[in-house]
């Protein structure tokens, strides 16, 4: 297992001039021992770039890959000791299963025990022993993947285990059970993991940290609790949570704020008073029902309240802001057209200047 | 448009895709059918569109019947999965065609307005090959809302977008469906995109069609374990019992004092939806002692799923939790708002509705 740390930028075509030119903007990154880590944003934030610049596939334009210390900038993904597994499954349908996840351990020369060893126990994980003689051809897709799954995780010396967005075939309820499957191998093995994901659930379920990317930048790295209760940035406010953070225009005034007219008494923070207009930001999770004239709130008129099942969500407007809320279902009705006032400033609320935290 | 199905099937082959359903889609509104792939969804859609006869049954469009009417000749609009665009016209020729095709005068004005309402007016001279997933799924979206047909049809229409990229363009799809100018007809395989579109439901499994009303009224009162199955995300969990004196006995003796109705039969199923297990407990809760077997985070929720001596359950927490693999954790349920259904499978009791 191997500490991996990054400090390049990536462009497909010569001599990049401007940001979109880049497919990573310059960035400087680690993977530390052991950890489980997702890559998380939409297509063509460059995730899949980082992944296969950490794995050899792809040499960076620029900057260095080191594995414990050691430059392997120039090293192909053998030479880097990296396991992969991909969306699709990859794997021999003539061999057995047993025969399939003792294969990387085979072209390696590993003692014949040895491999006998390690097959049963990634076997016993992944709940297939009692597949171990079946001829993979006859498999389903989702037994496939758990055996590529499995031929990624058989040997313990690897420096890292790359995921590429490995659930992707797999029936959705099945997803959970591998999932958690994932997590327990990573708890047992601690192997280092770098996940690549476009879901949401999968990256915050499976990581102990997310990166989380948007056009070529790692704009946070956190737990899901950080990215949920802390964004760092507008966009993991928007992209985490759905519906996705509220976000009001604001400036300081004194020791109270100034969202859209309303002086708003509350949280303050000597960081404000300096920063002029700002950004207000308050998840829908987090926006109650208040008092009229309420310090804390804004008056707001509904202009929706949908039933979601298990909470209602409203959207209403104030001045020319929308805001929603998720309310609790025992929470009284809400009808549209209903004046109300919702509570935005608590210590929840955080506070954006340029779509960086401030606050 | 009020287009009323009755006694539909549809055989293909060996095979029953639809068995004998009668539906009558609420006029003006928004009609989604809710199920799992294979459930029929295309397949009902397609005989609604004109694009298959059924194999018995009538379909009546306004009252006049078009059971093997060609789709050419009613005036229907439809919008897929694939993003689907004439590749060698601009964006403005792909939402003018419907329009030139009818010779209709002011194309232009239409075209600029729907390309606004669907924010692609920066792209309107431009090719689809040269615009993202989902810009290209906006184009096809305006080309079906320039029919301005009586009926629209929309079959998991945002299942190939980004889930973001979802939220946003379903958003505007309400707002654009809620001008009542259409019956709209939309597919979807998951839950949460029927509550978020509202409407109507109908909820179909196995090529039968379970349950037709208001999409919160089906949601909160399912009239069977099947449609409670079809509309929960997470699954409901659904635990055996038998009927005791006060309620229902569950596995390992675990008694839950739910009032039962006289039709009840001694072997039951309880219906507990995830949101309804709590990790505080409040007065008159029933204690479930157990294990997490893991918690999935969603950004807005988590689900918990914990191994009890009831079975497994999945509990959905507002905000993010985390929990360690193998932790102890009690989740507690109130009695009323569990779900009942009989040994058929029907509902026997429903929970108390708290609002």
């Amino acid at each position: 297992m191997a500490r991996i740390d990054l400090d390049l930028a990536h462009a497909y075509k010569a001599n990049p001039k401007c940001d979109e030119d880049y497919a990573l903007l310059p960035l400087k990154m680690s993977f530390d021992d052991g950890g489980a880590y997702a890559l998380l944003g939409p297509s063509g934030c460059g995730k899949t770039t980082m992944l296969n610049i950490v794995s050899g596939l792809v040499m960076p334009s620029q900057g260095t890959v080191k594995f414990d210390g050691v430059d392997v900038t120039r090293k192909s993904p053998q030479e880097r000791n990296i396991a992969q597994v991909f969306q699709f499954p990859v794997i021999y349908d003539t061999m057995s299963v047993a025969e399939n996840l003792a294969f990387p351990l085979r072209n390696r020369g590993v003692a014949a025990d040895k491999i006998k060893q390690r097959v049963g126990v990634i076997a016993e994980m992944l709940e297939m022993s009692g597949q171990l003689n079946m001829r993979a051809a006859g498999l389903a897709a989702d037994a496939k993947q758990k055996i590529s799954l499995g031929r990624g995780l058989v040997r313990e010396d690897v420096s890292a285990v790359l995921f590429d967005e490995p659930l992707t075939v797999i029936d959705p309820h099945l997803k959970w059970q591998l999932r958690r499957k994932l997590k327990q191998i990573h708890h047992e093995l601690k192997l280092t993991l770098v996940y690549v994901t476009h879901d949401q659930v999968e990256a915050l379920t499976f990581a102990d940290q997310v990166v989380v990317m948007t056009r070529g930048r790692a704009v946070q790295v956190g737990s899901a609790s950080d990215l949920f209760e802390r964004p760092k940035h507008t966009f993991v406010g928007n992209f985490i949570g759905s519906p996705g953070m509220n976000f009001l225009p604001a400036k300081a005034q004194g020791d109270t704020i100034l969202v859209g007219g309303h002086v708003l008494r509350g949280r303050t923070n000597p960081a404000l008073a300096s920063a002029g207009d700002f950004t207000l930001g308050v998840r829908p999770e987090y926006v109650q029902l208040a008092q009229p004239g309420q310090a804390d709130a804004l008056p707001a008129k509904v202009r929706k309240a949908q039933d979601i099942g298990t909470y209602w969500l409203l959207t209403a407007t104030s001045g020319d802001m929308v805001i929603r809320a998720r309310l609790s279902p025992e929470a009284k009705k809400p009808a549209m057209g209903d004046d109300v006032w919702l509570n935005v400033l608590g210590s929840h609320t955080c506070f954006y200047k340029n779509e960086e935290l401030i606050a | 448009m009020e287009l009323m199905l009755e006694r539909i099937e549809k055989q293909v082959g060996a095979q029953t895709h639809l068995y004998p359903l009668d539906l009558t889609l609420v006029p003006r509104a928004v009609t989604v059918l809710l199920g799992a792939t294979q459930a029929g969804k295309t397949s009902l859609m397609r005989v609604m569109a004109g694009l298959d006869a059924p194999s018995k049954g009538r379909v009546l469009a306004d009252g006049l019947e078009v059971t093997g009417k060609p789709v050419r000749d009613r005036n229907v609009s439809m919008v897929y999965q694939q993003f689907i665009n004439y590749p060698s016209m601009t964006v403005a020729d792909n939402i003018a065609s419907p329009l030139k095709l009818r010779g209709e005068n002011g194309i232009a004005q239409r075209v600029n307005e729907l390309a606004a309402k669907l924010h692609i007016e920066q792209f309107l001279k431009r090719l689809p090959a040269e615009l993202s997933g989902g810009q290209q799924q906006r184009v096809a979206l305006a080309r079906a809302l320039a029919k301005k047909s009586p009926l629209m049809l929309l079959d998991e229409p945002l299942v190939n977008l980004d889930y973001k990229l979802r939220e946003e363009l379903r958003e505007e799809l309400s707002q654009l469906f809620a001008t009542g100018e259409s019956t709209v007809v939309y597919a979807t395989t998951e839950p949460t995109e029927a509550l978020l579109l509202g409407g109507y439901t109908a909820v179909l499994d196995a090529g039968e069609l379970l349950q037709y009303g208001p999409t919160a009224d089906v949601f909160h009162k399912p009239k069977s374990i099947r449609v409670a199955r079809a509309f929960s995300d997470p699954p409901m969990n659904l635990l055996p019992g038998t009927a005791a004196t006060i309620g229902v006995t569950l596995h390992a003796g675990v008694n839950l004092s739910v009032p039962l109705p006289s039709s009840s039969t001694p072997v039951l199923t309880i219906g507990v939806r995830a949101s309804a297990l709590r990790v505080r407990q409040r007065d008159g809760d029933l204690a479930l002692p157990g294990k997490v077997e893991l918690a999935e985070i969603s950004g807005s929720d988590t689900f918990v799923h914990v191994e009890t001596a009831i079975g497994e359950l999945v509990a959905q927490l507002t905000g993010v939790h985390q929990f360690m693999l193998g932790e102890a954790i009690t989740l507690y349920v109130n009695p009323l708002q569990v779900y009942v259904f009989d040994a058929a499978g029907n509902l026997l009791v429903a929970p108390l509705e708290v609002r």
